[in-house]
């Protein structure tokens, strides 16, 4: 069987190598995914951005990817392997291929990497993320004037900062409106199962609550929202066609921007190391269009809020901010820094229960 | 909402997260009698919802997507059948392999019907019945899959011990041999045993992605197969225990939700362990009597059988 | 039926050797088809699946990597199939290991002592061992099927790395996240191959398949072990044995496991994760059986999963083949190596039919 193997790859490998030498100088970009492209949630929308390179840059750029790739020895290999490759710009898109993106780049120093939501960076290694809270503080906002139950429930991942401060983010924009609503938390421990995501909406919603908020991928809370007649939001995508009625409005994704103008520097040399958190002020977080149903002053708000977030005159953690206990932990005129805000492990008061530690 | 409107929903929740389970668990039951141990259910479950997803969307009807679903199903099962009852391959590994396969096919399928919406199955009321208080949403009031899984719990319970194909089918996985030896068809059996769990299996993944999340996503079963593979073991092997099986598990997932909802200061995660741990309990409860247990096993569970010996 | 298999009544001992080798070339001809039906060059597809992953030293090293906890897995678990013993949670017990193991890198995290990697080897099988234990007592105790008790398990553990992960456990210099401190030195497997990452336990390893043969082959247990697995009525007349070999087969299988999980965490990751195998105690049972139940067999089907892995990840950068079609193709080169391995199993079991018939 290997003498076959052998045989076979002798010829093959001469054809190969032949054809490979003719390719033109193109940029090659690879991308490392944790989920299946068909989740329509987090890698999904990888993808989307992947895809806006190839429009933007056509012919002077080749894009690869690996999908489904396991956040354990698993993916130090299959970035070695893109950078091996000939792959000069890649983008690691998920928080556990930290380490190994950061042990291949010390190994490849001509090659660029970009490591989501990840905090260490290197001389060829940068970070980005998003300012998803911003959308969830807009998704507040319209949640605390659109609730008449006072309760809202929120389906939660895994209790990363991440998530605990798109709690917060909410609940504070919440209270801002509707300062006695509260905010039910169920951690489903996964970030993508469409059923269970469905019945712990199921479950929130037969214990009062009329807003639906999750942080997990699937559209299975909307699709419970629209069909027991409450609201709800998208995550990752716009997701109106699963709940045309239910949704409020979507809180996107949007990698596009950033991914395109990587690979523009990567080929002009501009390249640099940097760590980027971007909100609605780059693109990076968009809200989906407003559901009709939603009266025109509380569009109005929540476009304000866009505006406001984006223009830097409104933080969504701006003080005062009153812990569980109701300790004051941010002084009115304070806003929290990036860097407690990276870290969070703790509830800002209007959360119900305990987060798991 | 009332306190009584809390627990018709939350019965319906409980119904509707059981009903995939019962599905493939009933199918697996009937390969299992027949002595075939099948563990690609995960993988058939998930070219079952694909398949009746993709037909539903394409061709408007949820009624061909449904019976498309239990044929795809069942042609993953034709395969394996084909390898492991004609070529005589190890079911385990075969059915392992299977789901790998299933996983695959049904993400290149179902690429283009990513994030396309399809109407849920209707609620099908019973006339009359399901106008009665309480009982009448939660026993008569459901879609057309739902009925479906519990007649088929039903009929396969028929089948199994009343009529003479059951009989034989369940001779066939006591001993191979001596049903052999009567001169019972034993592949024949055994074909038309895991076909028929192709199928279920099919049906419990069109129940997925048409009724309990009307749309397609990778991997949308999430473990599901698995869980209906232990529920047989669960249920040693009886069709109404697989139905107190899948309903036990369903509803201590969703009654974990709700105590995270009304703030039990217990840990998330150890909360989601309770299925898993309730399952074991139960199961060391009712596996006492060695004797019970041993009569409903299939004697001859995963073993290759040839004829011609 | 299509196939009369009786057919072939004399053994073949060409056909024997034959099989596996038409096996791949099915394979190859098959993944030919339906890569030429995806628009790509059958032969370099070929090439990129199958030569392309470990045509380096590199890739070769990654190979034995990615095999490791297979064969490790395979190697335990065959001795319970041997023996009719399910034993379908190795990856719960792989988990338990990689926790136990885990927790004594993160507590004794600073040290430099040349303890600290033994011990942690010795806790992992310990996890393993425990995670193991359960079942065996819950069968010979109150007869619970070990098929349902060990897989529930698995998911009890991966709950329990998840909490320990997202909570006590993680990096306290780590903004929150959910992974452990990376590990000291101490806590790491040795380098085999310097710029790689074949490590210590990819020897180990290979030394306990040598000493899982010798066991199988040549000793009592062994002995026993197959008898057991072929006649367990038989084996039944002495009551006590039967138990004695499900808790054997508990406890070593789930040693291994146990076992490997550390040699994950302490050699290619590095630190605990929220989830440290992406299946591996699933794949090792078709590591397993495609090996026949054989410790030489165990080691060739590990490689060649392996290698199918590789092969899908070459073959989605270099091809741009979706995962899919990579699961689809190593679902068909698993069909064809299965029947084919049975055929030449059926051979064997002509020459003594009554005994081979209830294996």
């Amino acid at each position: 069987m290997s003498r076959f193997k052998l045989v076979l790859g002798a010829l093959l490998g001469a054809a190969v190598a032949a054809g490979g030498a003719a390719l033109a100088e193109e940029l090659k970009v690879g991308f490392v995914y944790v989920g299946p492209i068909g989740d329509h949630g987090w890698t999904y929308r990888h993808d989307i951005g992947r895809q806006a390179i190839e429009k933007a840059l056509g012919d002077k750029v080749k894009t690869s990817y690996v999908e489904s790739v396991a956040e354990g020895q698993d993916a130090e290999r299959v970035i070695r392997q893109l950078a091996s490759s000939g792959h000069k710009l890649i983008f690691t898109t998920s928080f556990g291929y930290m380490n190994p993106t950061m042990k291949v780049a010390k190994r490849f120093p001509n090659v660029h990497f970009e490591h989501a939501t990840g905090y260490k960076r290197d001389k060829n290694l940068s970070t980005y993320m998003a300012r998803f809270y911003e959308g969830r503080y807009v998704a507040g906002r319209i949640a605390g004037a659109m609730t008449k139950s006072g309760t809202i429930g929120y389906i939660a991942s895994f209790p990363i900062p991440e998530v605990v401060r798109g709690i917060n983010a909410f609940t504070l924009a919440l209270r801002s409106v509707n300062p006695t609503a509260t905010v039910k938390v169920v951690w489903v421990n996964t970030w993508y199962d469409p059923g269970k995501e469905g019945d712990a909406a199921k479950a929130l919603i037969d214990q009062g609550a009329d807003v639906i908020l999750q942080h997990t991928d699937s559209p299975g809370p909307l699709q419970v929202a629209e069909a027991r007649g409450v609201w709800g939001f998208g995550q990752a995508s716009d997701m109106r066609a699963f709940a045309p009625k239910a949704q409020l409005s979507a809180i996107i994704d949007n990698w596009d921007g950033y991914y395109v103008a990587r690979a523009k520097a990567t080929m002009d040399g501009t390249w640099d190391s940097r760590d980027t958190w971007g909100g609605f002020n780059t693109g990076m977080v968009e809200m989906a269009p407003y559901n009709e149903r939603i009266p025109a002053e509380i569009v109005a708000d929540a476009k304000a809020t866009v505006a406001a977030i984006s223009a830097g005159t409104l933080h969504p953690f701006q003080g005062p901010i009153k812990n569980q206990d109701g300790e004051v932990v941010v002084p009115a005129g304070k806003a929290l820094d990036d860097g407690a805000l990276l870290g969070m492990d703790w509830y800002v008061e209007g959360v119900q229960g305990k987060l798991p530690k | 909402m009332s306190d009584i409107g809390i627990f018709v929903s939350v019965v319906l929740t409980v119904i509707s997260a059981a009903t995939p389970l019962l599905f493939a668990a009933t199918g697996e039951l009937v390969a299992e009698k027949s002595g075939v141990l099948n563990l690609g259910v995960e993988g058939m479950m998930l070219v079952g919802a694909v398949t009746g997803f993709a037909v539903t969307t394409v061709s408007g009807s949820a009624t061909l997507g449904i019976v498309c679903a239990a044929l795809a199903a069942g042609g993953m099962a034709l395969l394996f059948g084909f390898i492991t009852l004609t070529l005589l391959a190890n079911q385990v590994a075969t059915g392992l392999a299977l789901t790998l396969f299933g996983v695959g096919l049904s993400s290149v399928v179902g690429q283009s019907f990513v994030g396309t919406p399809v109407d849920a199955l209707p609620k099908l009321a019973v006339p009359g019945l399901a106008a009665i208080p309480v009982l009448g949403p939660i026993l008569f009031e459901h879609d057309a899959l739902i009925y479906l899984s519990v007649i088929m719990v039903a009929a396969v319970a028929w089948f199994l011990y009343r009529t003479r194909a059951g009989l034989v089918l369940r001779a066939v996985g006591d001993s191979h041999e001596a049903a052999h030896a009567i001169g019972h068809p034993v592949i024949r059996v055994r074909y038309l045993a895991v076909l028929f769990g192709g199928a279920m299996a099919g049906l419990g993944g069109a129940f997925l992605s048409l009724s309990y999340t009307p749309m397609w996503g990778e991997n949308m079963t999430a473990g599901r197969g698995w869980i209906a593979l232990a529920l047989v073991v669960f249920a040693t092997w009886r069709p109404a225990r697989v139905l107190l099986g899948a309903y036990l598990f369903g509803g201590v997932t969703i009654l974990q939700l709700h105590a995270q909802g009304v703030g039990i200061e217990i840990p998330s995660q150890v909360l989601s362990m309770l299925p898993y741990l309730v399952t074991i309990l139960v199961l060391v409860l009712i596996s006492r009597d060695q004797a019970k247990v041993r009569l409903n096993a299939p004697a001859c569970i995963g073993k290759v059988f040839h004829p011609s010996t | 039926m299509l196939l009369r298999l009786e057919s072939r009544r004399a053994p073949s001992v060409l056909l024997t050797w034959l099989t596996p080798v038409m096996a791949i070339a099915a394979t190859l001809v098959t993944g030919a088809i339906i890569f030429a039906a995806m628009g790509h060059a059958p032969g370099q597809a070929l090439y990129t699946f199958f030569i392309l992953p470990i045509n380096s030293g590199y890739g070769f090293t990654e190979l034995l990597v990615k095999a490791t906890p297979l064969a490790l897995i395979a190697l335990g678990l065959a001795i319970g199939f041997r023996s009719s013993v399910w034993n379908i949670g190795a990856e719960g017990q792989l988990t338990l290991g990689a926790v136990f193991g885990g927790g004594v890198a993160i507590f004794t995290h600073g040290s430099e002592s040349i303890f600290i990697l033994p011990l942690m080897m010795l806790a992992g099988v310990v996890g393993g061992m425990l995670w193991g234990a359960i079942p065996a007592y819950l069968k010979t105790r109150f007869n619970a099927n070990e098929i349902l008790v060990s897989l529930m398990l698995t998911y009890v553990a991966t709950l329990a790395l998840s909490a320990l992960v997202h909570g006590p456990w993680k990096d306290p210099g780590g903004y929150n996240f959910p992974e452990s401190v990376l590990f000291g030195d101490a806590a790491l497997l040795p380098i085999l191959v310097e710029g790689t990452r074949l490590h210590l336990g990819s020897l180990i390893a290979l030394l306990l398949l040598v000493a899982g043969w010798f066991v199988l082959a040549r000793t009592l247990l062994g002995f026993q072990v197959r008898v057991v697995g072929m006649a367990p009525m038989a084996a039944s007349y002495a009551g006590f044995q039967q138990k004695r070999m499900v808790w054997i087969a508990l406890l070593v299988s789930g040693a291994l496991a146990g076992l490997a999980g550390v040699f994950e965490i302490a050699g290619p990751i590095g630190q605990l994760l929220p989830v440290v195998s992406p299946g591996y105690g699933f794949t090792a049972i078709i590591v397993a059986f495609l090996g026949r139940l054989h410790p030489l067999g165990i080691l060739i089907a590990a490689l060649i999963l392996a290698l199918s892995y590789l092969g899908g990840e070459t073959a989605q950068i270099e091809m741009r083949l979706p995962q899919g079609i990579t699961g689809v193709f190593q679902g068909m080169i698993l069909f064809y190596l299965l029947a084919s391995d049975v055929l030449i199993r059926y051979r064997l079991r002509l020459l003594a039919p009554a005994a081979e018939s209830r294996s």
